[in-house]
C-alpha cells in the first residue's frame, strides 16, 4: 500500500489574493525575513498499487484529470509506502 | 420553422435551475425541460442551459466534479457536433472545467463574494447569443459569485479577441477578470458562458428585463435554424 501526499497551488503566474492577505498579516506579526506565501491544497490518497511507479503513474493521472487545473493549477506528489 | 426546445441541466447543488426554467417556460412561452445530471440523454432537446448554483458544493473546484455527471458526456457529444449551449455562472464554471471554454474562474481579485448588479458592455453582437442587442449596448445585469475572475494564458486571450469570442465585457470591473471579460463564446460559436445571471433579469415584475434578449437570441437561431 501506498499513500501520495499531493499539493497544489496556483500557477506562480498567477496572483494569489489569498497568499498576499497572509503574507502582510506575517509581515505586520514581524516576520520580515518571509518573501513570499502561496496557499494552496493538500491531498493525500491511499493506493493499492503493485510499485512505487504505478502508485505514481495513478497519482499523476489523477491530477490531470481531475485534482489540478492545468490551466491555472501546478502539483507535486511524493510517494511514501504505508508506514514509511 | 423549427421549434425551440429547452433543456436545463440539474446537478445536485444547482440553484439557478427554476430560475431559468421560468424564463424560458412562462416568460417566452418556450418547450421547456428539466434533464437530471444522472439522464444518460438529452432527448429531443436543442438548446442545453447550464444553470448557476453550486453543484457539488463547489468542492475541489468549481464545476470540477459536474464534468463528469453522466449527462455531461451527453452535453460534450451535442457541443461538439454545433448544439446550442449556454452555462450561466457555474454552468461557465463547467464548461471551463469540461474544455468546451477556454481558460478557467478563478477566486475574485478581493476574495469576496459579489452579489450585486454590474453594467456590462456587448462587445459583439453577430453571434447566436448576442443578435438580438445593439453593438457596443451597455446593460445591467445581477452577478452573485465567489468565482468569476475569468483567466487564460495570453496566447489564449489573443485568440479570444481575434476571433471576436469575448461577447460581454465590465464596464468596472467587480472580480478582477481578465481583459474584463464577463462571458464568452467557443471557437464554433454555438458555446457560451457567462458569470452575469441573464435570468434573473428578464421579467418586468424584476425592474430590469435587460438579461431577456440572449434567450430570446437563441430562441430566435433555432427558428433560423441554426
Amino acid at each position: 500500500m501506498y499513500i501520495s501526499k499531493i499539493n497544489i497551488s496556483l500557477r506562480k503566474t498567477i496572483l494569489d489574493p489569498q497568499g498576499k492577505a497572509v503574507e502582510h498579516s506575517l509581515k505586520s506579526l514581524g516576520y520580515d525575513a518571509i518573501e513570499d506565501t502561496r496557499i494552496g491544497k493538500f491531498i493525500e490518497l491511499k493506493i493499492n498499487a503493485r510499485s512505487k511507479d504505478e502508485a505514481a503513474k495513478i497519482s499523476d493521472e489523477a491530477c490531470k484529470k481531475l485534482l489540478a487545473n492545468p490551466v491555472m493549477e501546478d502539483y507535486t506528489f511524493t510517494i511514501y509506502e504505508e508506514g514509511e | 420553422m423549427p421549434e425551440a426546445k429547452v433543456g436545463v441541466i440539474v446537478f445536485p447543488g444547482s440553484n439557478c435551475d427554476h430560475d431559468v426554467y421560468n424564463v424560458f417556460k412562462n416568460v417566452l412561452k418556450t418547450d421547456t425541460e428539466f434533464l437530471w445530471h444522472k439522464n444518460s440523454s438529452i432527448g429531443d432537446r436543442n438548446i442545453l442551459i447550464l444553470p448557476g448554483g453550486f453543484s457539488y458544493g463547489d468542492y475541489l473546484r468549481c464545476g470540477a466534479i459536474s464534468k463528469f455527471s453522466p449527462l455531461m458526456k451527453e452535453v460534450i457529444r451535442f457541443a461538439n457536433e454545433g448544439g446550442i449551449v449556454i452555462g450561466i455562472c457555474n454552468g461557465f464554471q463547467v464548461l471551463c472545467e469540461t474544455g468546451l471554454l477556454p481558460g478557467a474562474l478563478l477566486r475574485n481579485g478581493n476574495l469576496k463574494f459579489i452579489c450585486k448588479t454590474v453594467t456590462l458592455k456587448v462587445e459583439n453582437n453577430k453571434s447566436i447569443f448576442t443578435g438580438e442587442y445593439g453593438i457596443k449596448e451597455e446593460i445591467s445585469l445581477p452577478v452573485a459569485h465567489g468565482e468569476g475572475n475569468y483567466y487564460c494564458d495570453d496566447e489564449t486571450l489573443t485568440r479570444l479577441i481575434g476571433n471576436n469570442q469575448i461577447l460581454l465585457r465590465y464596464v468596472d470591473n467587480p472580480n478582477g477578470s481578465l481583459d474584463n471579460i464577463a462571458g464568452i463564446q467557443n471557437e464554433n460559436r454555438n458555446v457560451f458562458g457567462l458569470m452575469p445571471h441573464p435570468e434573473r433579469a428578464s421579467e418586468s415584475l424584476l425592474s430590469n428585463i435587460s438579461g431577456r434578449k440572449i434567450f430570446e437570441s437563441v430562441i430566435e437561431s433555432v427558428k433560423q435554424n441554426f
